[in-house]
């Protein structure tokens, strides 16, 4: 659904050139769920843009929904669906003359409009705003209504650049099971995140980027169990005598912590074989690595932290 | 592209006509100026005065229409359209055709309630005059959206339009003949194809040849329209 080779942008600035996105390769199957993970200004938005024809790339191509990008960008616009950042609907205008209008852009005739729209007012739980104007709809329904209008023309793929930003959870959980339902409809979804719940959460495969390059790539469990195994915490008087068992153990006064592949299943023998040893044990706890692990593995940065100071 | 057009046109017309106010609320200047300004030109000033304020709302009516555009490239809306199919030349035009078709609306209410005062039009001259008004609203209309889209800041915006449509309107002799002031002033106004626009105005309600205003605005209208629809398809890459 999505193929694309050395895709790269560099913007000319005041300071000398800067290469935003430098020759990625993207590969997107029909059907899957694919998050695009990386902090602020990695270059996921403007790979993003490219993809959907809003950015000419300075190299590479791509064929997207079955149209190439640089020859035919009428064509892929034709066949995908796009929700941006920021809000797409005009403030002055009533939500269902907006989606009608969007829709008839997209060529449908007034009559398939006017169904399709009430179609996806009820799918996302937007029926009876027709009339609201755009300006008086709460911060979740206007992402709905983003939705809903990057939806109109049922496009076989969808791309979603941070569709959760600027949301209160509870509406951030109600739109995540909106997209759940597109990609259990059939729809492929590309979507960009700085948020590792949401990556985890929505994700088939994830793709890392940082600095402009891909870095990683795979299912979040794929690159969970890339980070060399789980953490295990161990609580005893005897930290150091355990820490001699294991590399790169650190003990922390009565602590000990090191990473093991598989802890959960290793934990039973670990345990009777520090038994064996005469260690005494007060707790023990296995951490699953996070993305954040992932990320900090891949980069040298933690992600969260990249999230805080943006 | 026509119903692209056609389209555009009509998502930017509807919020209008759900609140016409607007419309009336564009008529206070120039009804200001027809008012207060027209009769210190004396009774035979109206068929002088009346098309150039003509050609001032023209100017003032759609310079400013970039900025309707701003907050719709700040929000994710002009990004939203751009992902569409439809075409980049009737994500202008369609803007374009909304405002020049407010201007011809104002334009008419204005000659009406000019005749009031003694201005004197036959429905031809009308039709004549609003057409070279419509002209010149195409060319400037354009230009300030193609601007708009590039400087994208309200007050770069702001100061590029006082810094041009001030001189503009000075050196058009809309408000006072240009033959009244020193030479190099009068053959500076020459320069201003503004200022032709003008002439040919006053020659539809008067005598004398429009030729020359119609060449002027016609070529506006191409500079503006060139430029207004290369932006937009750049600026759409």
């Amino acid at each position: 659904m999505i193929k694309a080779r050395g895709l790269a942008r560099r913007f000319t600035t005041k300071s000398g050139p800067v290469d935003a996105v430098r020759g990625v390769d993207i590969d997107v199957a029909e059907g899957e769920l694919v998050g695009f993970l990386g902090p602020n200004g990695a270059g996921k938005s403007t790979t993003l843009r490219m993809l959907t024809t809003l950015l000419r790339p300075t190299a590479g191509e791509a064929i997207i929904a079955g149209h190439d990008l640089l020859t035919d960008p009428a064509g892929v616009r034709r066949n995908i669906g796009y929700v941006g950042q920021k809000n797409g609907a005009s403030l002055d205008q009533q939500v269902g003359d907006e989606l009608d209008f969007q829709a008839r852009f997209y060529g449908l005739s007034k009559h398939d409009a006017r169904r399709k729209v009430a179609d996806l007012l009820e799918r996302f739980e937007l029926q009876g705003m027709e009339k609201r104007a755009v300006i008086t709809l709460s911060g979740g329904q206007q992402r709905r209504l983003d939705i809903a209008m990057g939806m109109l023309h049922d496009p076989r793929l969808l791309f979603l650049d941070e569709p959760s930003t600027a949301l209160d959870p509870q509406s951030r959980r109600n739109l995540w099971e909106h997209i759940r339902q597109l990609k259990a409809d059939g729809t492929t979804v590309f979507l960009t995140t700085h948020y590792l719940d949401e990556a985890d959460f929505l994700s088939d495969r994830l793709l890392v980027i940082d600095h402009g390059s891909i870095v990683g790539e795979g299912s979040p469990d794929e690159l969970k169990n890339s980070v060399s195994g789980d953490l295990v915490v161990l609580g005893t008087p005897q930290a150091s005598i355990v820490a001699t068992k294991f590399d790169n153990a650190v003990v922390d006064g009565e602590k000990v912590s090191f990473r093991v592949p598989n802890g959960d299943r290793a934990l039973p023998g670990l345990l009777r074989d520090l038994g064996d040893l005469g260690v005494e044990l007060h707790s023990v706890q296995v951490h699953r690595p996070t993305l954040d692990d992932v990320f900090l593995t891949m980069t040298g940065r933690s992600l969260r932290e990249e999230a805080d100071a943006a | 592209m026509l119903r692209d057009t056609w389209l555009v046109f009509c998502r930017v017309m509807l919020p209008v006509l759900r609140n016409p106010v607007a419309i009336v609320f564009g008529l206070a200047q120039p009804l200001l100026y027809l008012g207060l300004f027209g009769p210190l030109l004396g009774d035979t000033g109206w068929q002088w005065f009346v098309p150039g304020l003509l050609v001032q709302m023209a100017l003032f009516g759609t310079a400013y229409a970039g900025f309707s555009l701003l907050p719709e490239v700040r929000t994710g809306v002009m990004e939203r359209l751009r992902v569409t199919p439809v075409s980049r030349v009737a994500l202008l035009v369609g803007r374009v055709g909304k405002d020049v078709v407010l201007l011809v609306v104002q334009g008419l209410l204005i000659m009406l309630a000019a005749m009031l005062f003694g201005f004197r039009a036959s429905p031809g001259e009308i039709l004549l005059g609003l057409g070279l008004v419509a002209l010149l609203g195409i060319a400037i209309g354009s230009a300030s959206y193609a601007i708009a889209l590039k400087v994208k800041l309200e007050y770069v915006f702001a100061s590029v339009l006082s810094s041009t449509i001030v001189p503009l309107m000075l050196l058009s002799g809309v408000l006072l003949p240009m033959s009244n002031g020193p030479k190099w002033l009068y053959w500076l106004s020459r320069v201003n194809p503004l200022a032709h626009v003008v002439d040919a105005e006053r020659s539809i309600f008067n005598t004398g040849s429009a030729l020359l205003g119609l060449i002027s605005a016609s070529a506006l209208v191409l500079v503006g329209v060139y430029y207004g629809v290369r932006t937009f398809h750049r600026e759409s890459a």
